[in-house]
């Protein structure tokens, strides 16, 4: 490491934890708010550091209260280029979602700037289980695992009923989708035939644009948090936006999110059993080969996503060792989108 | 020529050291990130010996393309052929090129990933 490297890598740290240090201040002005008597927060942990968001762990207590609580929050300094939507607008779609009756975290608080925790809202501290690897082999799970597939469908169906108005939502249809990848492609990414091959394809076989839907656009293993009997919250709406209702199928389905699980969906269903649990929970009919398309396409763009963290690799903006092994799973996306495209079931 | 042990061998130590030494005297948090220095210094030692199907590999390019030039510049006139719709799955070879080299990647980067462990096993009870 360079004496800048290391110097860079210092100055962070002390910025981390003096950063951290004011979000456990400003948390423990909150704490009456957040729990009936609470004085004071504790066990305030970061359970991740995305690109875009973290997420923060904490209990309000005090004055007789404990209530395990959930920070998401814009990082002080946001990596440019993170597609998501604000905070608000993924605390108010929460909110939506529950009203339907589809399982989320409550919402506890938005915080404001006069909150002085930066942007983002607190939510409940769900019980269960959100690692893929965990719900798909441990015993415990077993019902859970039995029942996702119909459980998947009629929370979809809740979900695309939510009313997302007003919330500044981007629409997205087939095409545009589509071609939002090849921009990307060729902006971050290196010569792959197999994407080439792909991105002719699915313009070739694209679905027409219909009528679009509230869709949640990351719904899959990682996102949905697992009691042993049943899904108890879905996570993460930071992608939400209008559009084809079937691209949710596809992304819940699509290899990579199977973690070495047996069946389509989740890596622990059929994807007949999710379209039959969908249509009696009055979703719309599903066309299969739409479906389908889908799961081609959300091959494609976890393709395009992994090549765009090597570009944060080209540019010297992330130097972490998960990132650079990570950067090299494209080729995994190319092996689902090349079986899809000759007919293999891989 | 270079001296004893190996690029291979002395890696090995290398990753057996983070496995068996860090991983376990680390905090929990730096024992995770040694186990994925020892996952990524795999990939290295992979790598290494990929010579002989990137060979294969160059040698099915020079022939779909007619025409000889490095790696990456040949695959990159295969994405603009593919592009440009001169070529695609019907074309002769194409089909095997992609789904041989693709295999070849993920034996150098995901060896594990369930669906490419399939798509091997079937190969060798085929095979």
């Amino acid at each position: 490491m360079t004496v800048a490297a290391h110097d860079q890598d210092q100055a962070e740290a002390r910025s981390r934890a003096a950063d951290e240090a004011a979000l456990a201040a400003a948390l423990t002005r909150l704490a009456p708010r957040l729990a009936p008597g609470a004085t004071e927060i504790e066990d305030l942990t970061r359970l991740s550091g995305g690109a875009s968001q973290e997420t923060w762990a904490f209990r309000a207590t005090g004055g007789g209260a404990d209530r395990p609580l959930i920070l998401r929050r814009r990082p002080p300094a946001a990596r440019p280029g993170a597609a998501g939507v604000p905070l608000a607008t993924e605390a108010a779609l929460i909110e939506r979602a529950a009203a339907l009756g589809a399982p989320v975290p409550g919402v506890a608080h938005l915080l404001t700037p006069e909150d002085g925790a930066g942007e983002g809202f607190v939510m409940d501290r769900v019980p269960g289980e959100t690692l893929p690897a965990r719900i798909l082999r441990k015993p415990d799970f077993a019902e859970a695992r039995a029942g996702f597939a119909a459980e998947a469908g009629s929370i979809l169906a809740a979900i695309h009923r939510i009313d997302g108005s007003g919330l500044g939502l981007d629409t997205r249809t087939p095409e545009s989708s589509l071609a939002m990848l090849a921009e990307r492609h060729a902006k971050y990414g290196q010569a792959r035939p197999v994407f080439d091959l792909a991105f002719r394809h699915l313009a070739a076989t694209a679905p027409e644009a219909r009528a679009p839907k509230l869709v949640h656009g990351d719904f899959r293993m990682g996102n949905i948090l697992f009691g042993p009997d049943r899904v108890r919250a879905v996570l993460d709406w930071e992608l939400a936006h209008w559009g084809d209702p079937m691209s949710d199928f596809g992304w819940v389905c699509m290899g990579s999110w199977r973690f070495g699980g047996e069946g389509p969906v989740g890596g622990c269903g059929a994807r007949e059993d999710m379209w039959a649990a969908y249509e009696a929970a009055g979703g719309e009919t599903v066309n299969p080969k739409t479906a389908r398309w889908w799961e081609t396409f959300g091959a494609l763009h976890w393709g395009v996503i992994i090549e765009s963290m090597g570009a944060w690799i080209r540019a010297g903006a992330d130097r972490s060792v998960e990132r650079h092994v990570i950067a090299r799973r494209a080729s995994e996306t190319e092996l689902l989108i090349i079986a899809d495209l000759t007919g293999r079931e891989i | 020529m270079q001296d004893f042990p190996k690029p291979d061998a002395v890696l090995g130590a290398v990753i057996d050291w983070l496995r068996d030494v860090a991983v376990p005297n680390l905090p929990p948090h730096a024992a995770f990130e040694a186990k994925v220095a020892a996952n990524a210094l795999g990939l290295v030692a992979r790598a290494l010996d990929a010579g002989p199907a990137e060979t294969a590999e160059h040698a099915r390019l020079t022939a779909l393309l007619g025409r000889d030039g490095g790696i990456e510049d040949l695959t990159a006139a295969l994405s603009e052929r593919i592009r440009s719709g001169e070529i695609d799955l019907a074309t002769p070879g194409l089909a095997d090129h992609l789904w041989t080299t693709t295999l070849d990647k993920l034996a150098v980067d995901q060896p594990k990933f369930a669906p490419y462990r399939r798509v091997r096993t079937a190969e060798t009870q085929e095979g």
